[in-house]
């Protein structure tokens, strides 16, 4: 249908124009860059992350004479910080599996289940850095302590307004239903939300668990 | 120096925060032009208001989702802080023409380094990123058979984002001071220890506030390009611009998400006192050349890449010819597209990196100039045994092609590292960046203006004043800029504002010449824009395609409708509407039907404000102004996405209407 078109063969006006011109368009369905744009945004902001983590790199050993990583983390506290994210990611899945199904109140209750999890997790978040500031390793120590603070606050101020937006989605739904541009949205959130996982899996691993080696 | 410092910023109250009397800048060359624009603006507003014209900039303009008028006020822009950008450069002229002898000349160092910051930060982000986004804005979805953008409501939100940062810049001229710093405010100086006052707050907030702005219009020009080209227009049948400006949405995309995360750590090194950039506890302000610079390199080629497009399109328009190796051309763009990701270090061979380090880029730096060279040569192929007209669009690219390969091949020099240890941070260096950023990106834009304007308002420019402008212009760059090499390559340092060597003083005067020229090339071109409005009847353009264009937005009315296009054209090859010429096709004139297009609305505009204004509250310290505008910004944003309607249906008797009168000019006009 699209290949060069011969003019050696006499089309008549009608058949050039239906060659040229889409004559019977239909509305083009809404939303449909939504994904791939939101998509682009992530990776965008995956960057900023990036910086971060690179910060961490040139800065993590710049003690100053301070605190270092083994004398201020507590891996168990950590690790039932990552369980509490990683179970609000899997609870989110459930969130979008209902959808899927039209069940519009089992959205609901899961993002619900999603948020206390997402709660859990800012709440332990801000007891670690209420605990190292108490103890006198505030940002304003050290080079690692910056970089540290500012990575992990980061992700944590991302979940912050991943958690206003999920609550924002659910009075739309209460509104709404599960319609298209509301379906769209718990989309968009799900990448934010898992791409949130995935970024605190490298926290996790690069600034916890190798700080801890 | 000495006196300012005198001056005691330090005081604070919790309703003003650092806001005081003393924020208005007691130097009388500030207190006139203070003067003259708030006599201005009253008038301005006073004039709008008179006629009755909010309405109409409020309905059709400001709360616009449409791109071309998005583009347009982009362009508008850019045009405003051009004229504030090129007097910062006419005061410096001057004062570095006088400074020698003992002569202070009339600029103390406290003014004169908020000049040449001020001057680097407004042409880079907001006149060269603005012209260059208002052109993508207005061409993309024309080129490529859309009726919008993917995401329009983001569109007009990008747009005033911009517009915030730049009347945050605007804001320090007579409010406080802008920083002192040099266009990346490196620290330790930047540092709050070195900068105590507002001038960095101002710095970092009008490029964050912009910053979001070009990042999500980035977004949208992608979504845009990948996802709504007309039936049939493969990857490799896209217009040259159209593949360009891709790029460049790629690079903006994956670049200016770095400039946002460095930004933010010297503000939390200002506002709270961490630790990334200070020189004490363990913080790194090399660190904060290097992650400038992977945002700087690419920009240089977010700017320049598209004007590539501009070229192209002209090039071969111009000369009759389809583009010379159209596939050579995407491909270079490509290299040139990734290559500028690789380059950043050369910025700062002299830091001390090593030989290995310093050769590897300066190697991947000097690899840039092939690509870059295999586009000249395709311009020059298409040249070769083409009809070239040499109208006005055509005669800057020309003087592209000459000034600018000057501009590359000092680039090359100033590549090598050991040559750059002698010319880094000099007048050399200046010389370069301006001959390729004036020979590449305001040529390119000077071209695109010329050959797009018909397109845009439904009239040609005029030819003469045109002409004027040019010949002002070009060697007007030329006597300007070359002193400035000469200069370098004695060893003048950037940024000096007084000069011990009275033998020196002879190139100043002569590049202050140029810059005379250079405003009398500026004059011309606005005169051009005035007597083209004025004379808009005689130089109408009613066939939509004035130049026997090739490319898609040639085949539609000038200015085009709302809608763009009443049916979607269906592309078969490169050229799209040369191809549907030399087909005859004729454009369908009955079985229109209702257009499906996004309404308007106010909340860029709103939401934009409430930055500006959190923006300059984080400035002064105002705290509770910054966090009642931070809620504000957030709630309103929720409220926004309360708001599901976002769309409507143009009826197809306005279709028809529309697309009657379109058929009336064409036979009026006898094409």
């Amino acid at each position: 249908m699209t290949a060069t078109i011969d003019t050696t063969h006499d089309l008549s006006q009608p058949e050039l124009q239906a060659a040229f011109y889409d004559l019977n368009e239909h509305d083009h369905p809404e939303g449909g860059s939504t994904m791939l744009g939101f998509w682009i945004y992530l990776m965008s902001d995956c960057l900023i992350f990036a910086m971060l983590f690179a910060a961490y790199g040139v800065l993590g050993g710049s003690l100053a004479a301070g605190p270092g990583p083994k004398d201020l983390f507590e891996l168990p506290l950590v690790a039932l910080n990552t369980a509490m994210l990683l179970f609000s990611s899997i609870t989110y899945g459930f969130a979008m599996l209902a959808m899927e199904k039209g069940n519009k109140g089992g959205t609901q209750l899961w993002l619900l289940v999603t948020a206390v999890f997402g709660g859990a997790f800012l709440s332990i978040e801000m007891y670690e850095f209420y605990h190292l500031i108490h103890e006198g390793a505030t940002p304003m120590r050290s080079g690692f302590l910056t970089a540290f603070f500012s990575l992990v606050g980061t992700h944590g101020l991302h979940v912050t307004f991943g958690m206003i937006w999920l609550f924002t989605l659910v009075v739309q739904i209460a509104q709404k239903g599960l319609i298209p541009a509301n379906k769209r949205r718990l989309m968009c959130l799900s990448l934010f939300w898992h791409f949130l996982d995935v970024i605190w899996i490298g926290v996790f691993t690069f600034v916890y668990l190798m700080g801890m080696l | 120096m000495a006196t300012e410092a005198a001056v005691d910023h330090s005081h604070w109250s919790p309703l003003l925060g650092r806001l005081w009397l003393d924020a208005i800048p007691q130097e009388p060359i500030v207190l006139a032009t203070f003067v003259v624009v708030v006599l201005g603006g009253i008038a301005m507003v006073g004039a709008l208001t008179y006629f009755k014209l909010w309405s109409y900039l409020w309905k059709e303009w400001f709360t616009s989702v449409d791109h071309k008028k998005i583009g347009i006020m982009y362009m508008v822009l850019g045009l405003v802080m051009f004229l504030r950008g090129f007097a910062d450069a006419v005061m410096m002229r001057i004062q570095q023409s006088m400074a020698f002898n003992g002569n202070e000349g009339y600029l103390n160092a406290h003014h004169y380094d908020q000049i040449f910051t001020a001057h680097g930060v407004i042409m880079i982000f907001f006149v060269a990123m603005p012209f260059v986004t208002g052109l993508m804005n207005y061409l993309v979805p024309l080129q490529i058979g859309a009726r919008d953008v993917s995401f329009p409501f983001l569109n007009n939100f990008s747009f005033w984002m911009t517009t915030a940062g730049a009347v945050l810049v605007m804001m320090s001229l007579f409010i406080g001071e802008f920083a002192q710093t040099g266009w990346l405010a490196y620290p330790p100086l930047s540092n709050l220890a070195y900068s105590p006052w507002v001038g960095v707050d101002y710095y970092i907030w009008a490029l964050q506030i912009a910053g979001v702005g070009t990042l999500l219009s980035g977004v949208n020009l992608i979504c845009t390009i990948v996802k709504m080209r007309a039936p049939g227009m493969t990857m490799m049948r896209m217009p040259i611009f159209t593949w360009t400006s891709l790029c460049t949405n790629i690079l903006i995309v994956a670049a200016f998400p770095v400039l946002t995360a460095v930004m933010t750590m010297l503000s939390v090194d200002r506002y709270l006192g961490f630790n990334f950039f200070s020189n004490d506890f363990g913080g790194s302000p090399m660190m904060y050349v290097n992650l400038i610079w992977i945002w700087g390199h690419p920009e240089v080629y977010i700017l320049i890449l598209p004007l590539f497009g501009v070229f192209s399109e002209v090039t071969s328009t111009f000369s009759g010819k389809r583009l010379f190796g159209y596939s050579s051309m995407v491909y270079a763009t490509l290299v040139i597209t990734i290559l500028s990701y690789l380059v950043w270090l050369h910025h700062f061979f002299t830091m001390g990196s090593g030989a290995s380090v310093n050769s590897f880029f300066g190697i991947t730096t000097m690899v840039i100039s092939i690509p870059t060279g295999a586009k000249l040569f395709n311009w020059l192929f298409t040249m070769y045994r083409g009809r070239i007209r040499y109208e006005l669009p055509m005669m800057w690219t020309i003087a592209f092609m000459l000034t600018f390969t000057v501009g590359g091949m000092t680039g090359v020099l100033l590549a090598v590292p050991p040559a750059d240890f002698v010319l880094h941070n000099s007048l050399f260096l200046i010389a370069h960046f301006h001959n390729v950023i004036i020979g590449g990106v305001l040529f390119g834009l000077f071209a695109a203006i010329n050959f797009w304007w018909p397109k845009a308002f439904g009239f040609k420019l005029n030819q003469f004043w045109g002409k004027v402008s040019f010949w002002l212009w070009v060697p007007g760059f030329w006597v300007a800029f070359m002193p400035l090499y000469v200069l370098g390559l004695m060893g003048v340092t950037r940024r000096m504002r007084v000069f011990d060597d009275p033998s020196l003083q002879i190139w100043f005067i002569i590049a202050g010449i140029g810059a005379a020229m250079i405003a009398g090339g500026i004059g011309a071109m606005l005169v051009q824009f005035a007597v083209s409005i004025w004379k808009r009847e005689e130089l109408k353009e009613e066939t939509g395609d004035p130049w026997n264009g090739r490319t898609l937005e040639w085949s539609t009315s000038s200015p085009p409708p709302e809608y763009n296009f009443a049916f979607t054209p269906i592309v078969h090859d490169i050229d799209a509407w040369e191809d549907m010429k030399r087909c005859g096709v004729q454009r369908p004139t009955s079985g229109f039907r209702p257009i499906h297009m996004p309404k308007g609305t106010g909340t860029g505009v709103i939401l934009a404000a409430l930055s500006t204004i959190c923006g300059f509250a984080m400035i002064w310290y105002i705290w509770w102004l910054a966090a009642i505008s931070f809620a504000g910004i957030i709630g309103y944003a929720i409220f926004h996405t309360f708001n599901y309607k976002r769309d409507y249906h143009i009826p197809v008797e306005t279709v028809e209407a529309t697309e009657a009168a379109r058929t009336r000019q064409l036979a009026a006009a006898g094409a």
